[in-house]
């Protein structure tokens, strides 16, 4: 619970812990009410099924959704290690001191942080190829989710490098070091360990952008999924494992993400003299720009 | 020419589809998210943890996986919606998470010293949130509501994955048929371009108009 949420109300009084009491007691009557609805309707509906279920606890399915799994990784991982130098070039770049750097990094940025994902996977699946330009079907899917993701991860560096103080860079310069050589040794180095909460929490979007390739037809986690249902019909079963499977992956990195971020609040070394307070406003501007992940 | 003019009308319907999901769905999130909010920071334990359950499950799945869940695998359970309606319910569902999220991370930017006067001055939990916490939180909650309008208008274009004929599913329909496709998806990209640049715009000028001067 935050300070601020705290203060809201006082300690309950008797008459208030009644009713907290009351309301308590209502809602879980009202959940378990909810749950019980949910397996009836899976029941009526013969979901229940238990071979429909015991599937998932055999080696060929098994092995089959650990294939797409191990493609879902691999595409967040290749797309991880070309966007995240893209987005630091790009940051410099719109920090560039040459106007028509600056603009174009600028326009491009704000061109692919706005437009579908799903947009540029069918330019590469349905568009390029009708015009003669074919890439294997990774790229196909791969290659947006680089191109809108370097733009994000570029907001996030220019965010970490507009945290720091003005001094480190001017200190750098005093110290006769010039501007580029500023930047790769002083400014980089510190603005990058700044945002490394949030470039976790990006590589949580990179895993979402993943499941595209159920459009770009790649066999992907949620693309094996669809031809295991299309194989056993049991299509509720399989997502909703596919789903379970996500959601811990991604609640494990969010887990990653915060205590990082916690841990940067208390390390006042992270930045000296700048305090958690800056960190924690970077931390929030940075948010405010991966919300976007679908 | 004819051919020309019939795409034309399906692209206006498509682009009408796709507003309407964003919006209807940006609604439906935002009074969802309220709630949700207002569950977190209650005193009512149940409540906080249906809705910090609600918003770490809806933040790390993904909105494709839940668009699957709910348009093939509803009716396998006996609840049918028409497509639209589906798609927009996912939508709001989906995003009310973050909108809670972004109402909650506003309401921890005000200061606590503004809250704890506010019940020095005898002010209840409702009437310090209405009058003294929420006016503040507003002006730092404008930006991500923002992003999370952009976040519904992008998302609205996975349901061409699920078969809508949004924007996006008009322009992948007459790329199958029209080497002009690819100019299409090109058009396309810019009308989405200019809605959330222009969204961002105005919630820039928005949030700088009630900027507390301190």
């Amino acid at each position: 619970m935050s300070s601020a949420n705290r203060v809201l109300f006082d300690a309950p009084g008797p008459r208030a812990r009644r009713r907290i009491a009351v309301i308590s007691v209502v809602t879980v009557i009202l959940i378990v009410a909810a749950i019980g609805w949910a397996i009836e309707l899976f029941a009526r509906s013969g979901q229940l099924d238990p071979n429909s279920w015991v599937e998932f606890t055999e080696w060929p399915y098994v092995r089959f959704l650990l294939n797409g799994l191990l493609q879902t990784l691999l595409c967040t991982v290749v797309s991880a290690a070309v966007a995240i130098p893209a987005g630091v070039l790009l940051a410099l770049g719109r920090l560039s001191r040459n106007g028509l750097i600056r603009r174009l990094s600028g326009a491009y940025v704000e061109f692919f942080r706005s437009i579908p994902l799903l947009l540029l996977v069918y330019v590469f699946v349905g568009g390029l190829p009708a015009i003669g330009i074919n890439v294997p079907v990774f790229w196909k899917l791969v290659i947006p989710i680089i191109a809108c993701s370097s733009a994000v991860l570029a907001e996030i560096f220019r965010a970490g490098i507009r945290a720091l103080p003005r001094g480190q860079l001017e200190a750098a310069s005093a110290l006769g070091l010039t501007r580029s050589q500023a930047m790769r040794k002083v400014v980089l180095p510190q603005a990058i360990r700044l945002v490394i909460p949030s470039l976790v929490t990006q590589i949580i979007s990179l895993l979402k952008d993943s499941t595209l390739g159920y459009a770009a037809s790649y066999p992907e986690l949620m693309k094996s999924a669809e031809n295991l249902t299309a194989y056993t019909h049991d299509l509720i079963q399989t997502y909703l494992v596919v789903s379970l499977i996500y959601v811990v992956i991604n609640l494990a990195l969010s887990q990653l993400a915060r205590y990082l971020e916690e841990r940067q609040g208390r390390n006042r070394n992270v930045l000296r003299g700048a305090g958690s307070r800056r960190v924690r406003r970077v931390n929030r501007d940075v948010n405010d720009v991966v919300l976007n992940a679908q | 020419m004819s051919t020309l003019a019939s795409y034309f009308g399906q692209i206006m319907v498509g682009l009408g589809t796709a507003l309407s999901l964003t919006v209807i769905g940006f609604a439906g999130a935002l009074v969802l998210g309220t709630i949700l909010a207002v569950f977190r920071i209650g005193p009512i334990t149940p409540l906080r943890l249906v809705g910090t359950v609600y918003v770490e499950v809806l933040r790390n799945i993904p909105l494709l996986c839940l668009l699957i869940l709910f348009v093939f695998g509803l009716p396998d359970i006996g609840i049918v919606f028409d497509l639209y309606t589906t798609v927009a319910i996912c939508l709001a569902l989906f995003n009310a998470a973050f909108v809670c999220e972004a109402i909650r991370t506003g309401i921890n930017t005000v200061p606590v010293g503004q809250a704890e006067a506010a019940r020095a001055l005898g002010l209840t939990f409702t009437q310090s949130l209405r009058t003294v916490v929420l006016p503040q939180a507003f002006q730092s909650m404008i930006q991500p509501l923002v992003n999370v309008f952009i976040g519904v208008l992008l998302g609205s274009s996975l349901a061409s994955a699920v078969g809508v004929m949004d924007l996006l599913g008009v322009a992948q329909f007459i790329n199958l048929h029209q080497a002009w496709g690819i100019g299409l998806f090109a058009a396309a990209a810019a009308v989405y371009a200019s809605i959330a640049l222009g969204m961002g715009f105005l919630g820039g000028r928005l949030e700088r108009k009630v900027a507390i001067s301190r």
